[in-house]
């Protein structure tokens, strides 16, 4: 790009599911809109665009976010994992199985941001993330249903299928109970 | 070939029962489940569309009035901008469900703030975002509309009111008598997709893929407001992210969409924002309801008395109909039930789940343990004691009744303890521990249905029509029904839904769909089997189908010789709908605890015992009632729609500000199935699930909040403020 007279290089791709695409040139374009309607990958959804029901979550560099609440153009050279990059029908993750064993969804439109959410904060709580719902700031952090639900609170389901979706991800991380 | 079956009877053959596939009833995982788990299944506006321009609408600042000027300039020199639409068929409001013509149109008329005026077209969304937000519109105001349902006199529901013996004097002279009121604030469906719409002109031929709950009634909407003729119009709704009741009818984007798409001669999306989709499309009205029961000395109600008030735009037919159960839930021969309808300038009111139940039973069932206490009777006994034996107003028989097995069954599960309840028995540091229960009650509709069914030559079967499934589970329950009558493992039937193209289903609405589309593909399957049977000499009732082959051992596809056979099912409601009562039953139970210093309420564990005919499958009819659960905890403690008093406006427009259940506001959620066979309800035996689970449950968690801290409180939601208030020092 050409900034104040000379020419400016930018690295200039994002990477989505290990394929490398261009930034669009439009800055106000969301990294969900690029998703959505400049790659064609209509997995991740739009619920809000504010950043307040998580149905857009991706992986960005393996750490989960709202897509609507950052632009594609502050993503170059990232990593981006999308609901496609998990799995696909004819291999999918072991959470995407799970929510179909559970019924973990009714709708299905907040489920690629439940499972993406999900992927990332089994990862969390493998690192010893704290939360509100952990007894110490610092140490183990012990898996278990109130953990569960306080990490994945972001995740709006209105079908109301939290119930099925908190039992998927214990029987995906195993050990675990309510 | 068109089987048409018209129900007078109750349809006690039970055939569905006698079928050899044993898959009617299973836990199937869902047959489109990889689709939505991989991202993989299509929503409206993720179709992919050559040449797709985008469309923002624009939306009224101003309660009512008139639109005097849209100065297109301020926006068409911006850059992508292709045209800004305000032609007076743009529809101003949603459709109201099963409305069957156009909604209001005419967008330079406003009725409420946030009502769609004009649509701005660009190349991207951005561009079109952007120019939405500077497109300058001039109006001429018309002060003072009215905007408080409490301070303009209502009408009279037409059709609601019930004056049965002498309730003031029963009032008096009853053993135990209480009479309170109880207030709900208006709710959204907030369904997770927002409207969306993708239109498309082939000459003078339309498709629109929309995300709509009712495509029998949305073609005949959209074709009246374009006033075109249906067979031009095709809508496709294969994925909806939800409906709730928000998308019975065409929304405002699906018009939108459209005009503009002619207009531009290319394909146009318009998708709602959520703010949008908050102010556009529909809100549970709020209601006041004065509830007046008295009982004698055993409990048994004498009399009973529900009377509501609840609002709605000029124009509008819907009035929340919070008395539906009422009129047949309870026993007590003085009766008063009055409905009454509020004209102000909020946004349209309509259809929210559960329309009636989800507002009338939490505060029915709360006045009920308002009594219990009084009359010192367990609250589950109380019920158990007024359960009619018929209809007490219409004197019609019920067409199955499982309240009581409910109520016995859930507490059972419960472990709820029968002995004497006070509050405050139990303390665990800062918080205080209680129980609480309630009954469920959710009228039974049906619908008439048609849907076409075709048994490949290569022992496949194929199930069409237009009805939707909206996170409901449609495709597997039909799936599951063309096996089990078909001899066919589910996997072998394709099911394809939402498209007019398909023979007309009943819609996704009212709970009625799974009884209504169930029915008129067990109608096409008899159809088949009949056909089927004459081929080997035998008659239908003595046709046995199992994986594919006869008990004889002959194979489907020898039988069919290289031929498809398809039959389309024809289902019509007929007698029964006239002469039985006909409503799910359920009970709820509750533990919740209560901090005493912050008001805050937590649910501790939640049971629901539901009785609604037979069971298509368990899996899926458990998902519904633990969602309707979920439903009744956002009900009874966080969902609140707030108005500007000032111009109407709806104020909290967004998912951060309406409080829908988030994970944490929910615990592990237990549910029983309480089996029966329903004859009167449907063929098929089932009626509906989808909006029976939150169906009172919100007062199973506000008299568990009364017996857990002693706050009895009469205004939902209990917010901690509301419980803090209440609570006694």
């Amino acid at each position: 790009m050409v900034l104040q007279g000379q020419e400016v290089r930018l690295a200039d791709t994002i990477t989505v599911n290990e394929t490398a695409y261009p930034i669009p040139d439009d800055p106000r374009v969301s990294l969900l809109d690029f998703l959505r309607q400049h790659i064609g990958l209509t997995g991740t959804k739009k619920g809000c665009d504010h950043g307040q029901c998580g149905a857009c979550t991706v992986l960005v560099n393996g750490v989960r976010i709202n897509s609507c609440l950052t632009l594609a153009a502050m993503h170059d050279g990232d990593d981006v994992t999308t609901i496609e990059g998990l799995g696909t029908p004819e291999k999918p993750s072991a959470l995407q199985r799970a929510f179909l064993e559970h019924d973990g969804y009714q709708c299905g439109y907040c489920t690629p941001g439940q499972i993406c959410s999900a992927t990332a904060m089994l990862e969390e709580i493998a690192a010893d993330w704290p939360s509100d719902a952990s007894e110490a700031l610092n140490g183990k952090v012990r898996i278990s249903g109130e953990e569960i639900r306080e990490r994945m609170s972001g995740n709006l389901c209105r079908c109301g299928a939290y119930a099925n979706i908190v039992a998927a991800i214990e029987d995906v991380a195993g050990g675990g109970q309510s | 070939m068109t089987v048409h079956f018209k129900q007078d009877e109750p349809d006690n053959s039970n055939r569905l029962d006698g079928m050899k596939q044993g898959v009617l009833g299973k836990p199937l995982p869902r047959i489109e489940g990889l689709a939505k788990v991989t991202g993989t299944a299509p929503y409206a506006a993720e179709y992919p569309v050559e040449n797709c321009a985008e469309g923002v609408l624009v939306t009224a600042t101003i309660t009512r009035g008139e639109v005097t000027s849209i100065d297109r300039e301020s926006v068409l020199s911006m850059p992508g901008v292709i045209a800004v639409i305000d032609d007076e068929k743009l529809c101003t409001r949603a459709a109201q469900g099963t409305a069957n013509e156009a909604p209001m149109q005419g967008p330079a008329q406003v009725c409420y703030w946030g009502q769609p005026i004009a649509l701005v077209v660009a190349e991207t969304f951005e561009q079109a975002r952007d120019a939405a937000k500077h497109l300058n519109v001039e109006y001429r105001v018309e002060e003072g509309a009215p905007l408080d349902p409490g301070a303009v006199e209502p009408e009279e529901q037409e059709g609601e009111t019930v004056h049965q013996g002498d309730l003031a004097h029963a009032m008096v002279e009853a053993a135990h008598s209480i009479d309170v009121t109880y207030t709900t604030k208006g709710h959204a469906s907030a369904a997770m997709e927002p409207h969306a719409a993708i239109a498309e002109w082939d000459g003078d031929k339309l498709t629109v893929h929309a995300s709509l709950q009712m495509l029998n009634y949305n073609i005949t909407e959209l074709a009246d407001a374009l006033d075109m003729e249906e067979d031009d119009v095709r809508l496709i709704s294969r994925y909806v992210g939800g409906g709730f009741g928000s998308k019975l009818g065409i929304s405002e984007e699906v018009v939108a969409a459209a005009l503009a798409a002619k207009q531009v001669g290319r394909p146009v999306r318009v998708v709602q924002s959520r703010q949008q989709v908050f102010q556009t499309v529909m809100r549970r009205s709020e209601t006041t309801q004065h509830l007046r029961l008295a009982a004698d000395d055993n409990g048994k109600l004498v009399g009973f008395g529900h009377e509501a008030l609840v609002s709605n735009l000029p124009g509008e037919s819907f009035a929340e109909p919070v008395l539906q159960s009422s009129h047949f839930l309870y026993g007590g021969e003085n009766r008063e039930l009055m409905l009454k309808v509020a004209r102000i300038h909020r946004m349209t009111a309509g259809s929210v789940r559960a329309p009636g139940e989800a507002v009338g039973m939490p505060a029915l069932e709360g006045a009920m343990d308002v009594l219990a206490k009084k009359a010192g009777i367990d609250p589950v006994e109380l019920r158990l004691r007024n359960i009619p034996e018929d209809d007490p107003e219409e004197g019609l028989q019920f067409s199955s009744h499982k309240l009581a097995e409910c109520l016995k069954q859930g507490a059972d599960a419960f472990g709820w303890d029968k002995g004497l309840r006070k509050p405050r028995q139990r303390r665990e540091g800062e918080w205080w521990v209680g129980t609480g229960m309630a009954s469920a009650a959710r009228v039974h509709n049906i619908s008439e249905a048609k849907a076409r069914v075709t048994l490949k030559a290569d022992g496949t079967a194929l199930v069409e029509t237009d009805m939707t499934d909206i996170g409901t589970g449609t495709y597997t329950i039909l799936a599951q029904i063309a096996g089990e009558m078909l001899g066919l493992d589910p996997k072998r039937v394709l099911v394809e839904l939402g498209d007019t193209r398909h023979p007309r289903g009943p819609g996704s609405g009212g709970s009625w769909g799974a009884a209504s589309i169930g029915s008129a593909v067990y109608v096409a399957c008899k159809a088949i089997r009949e056909e089927l049977a004459a081929k080997i000499g035998t008659s239908e009732d003595k046709l046995e189908l199992n994986e594919g082959k006869t008990a004889t051992g002959e194979s489907l596809t020898d039988l069919l010789e290289g031929k498809d056979l398809a039959r389309e099912g024809h289902y019509e409601p007929g007698d029964i709908e006239d002469d039985y009562t006909a409503s799910g039953f359920g009970a709820f139970f509750a533990e919740v605890r209560v901090n005493h210093y912050t008001g805050e309420t937590r649910v501790e564990r939640m049971l629901g015992a539901f009785g609604f005919g037979r069971v298509l499958n368990a899996k899926t009819a458990r998902s519904q009632c633990i969602g309707g659960i979920t439903w009744s905890i956002g009900l009874a403690l966080t969902e609140a729609l707030e108005f500007d008093p000032r111009d109407g406006h709806l104020v909290n427009c967004d998912l951060a500000e309406y409080h829908v259940p988030v994970h944490r506001d929910v615990p592990d959620l237990d549910v029983v199935l309480v089996e029966e066979r329903d004859a009167a309800a449907s063929p098929i035996q089932a009626k509906g699930i989808g909006e029976l689970g939150m169906c009172g449950g919100a007062a199973a968690i506000a008299n568990a909040i009364y017996n857990a801290c002693g706050a009895r409180l009469y205004d939902y939601p209990m917010t901690p403020d509301r419980v803090l208030a209440a609570m006694p020092d």
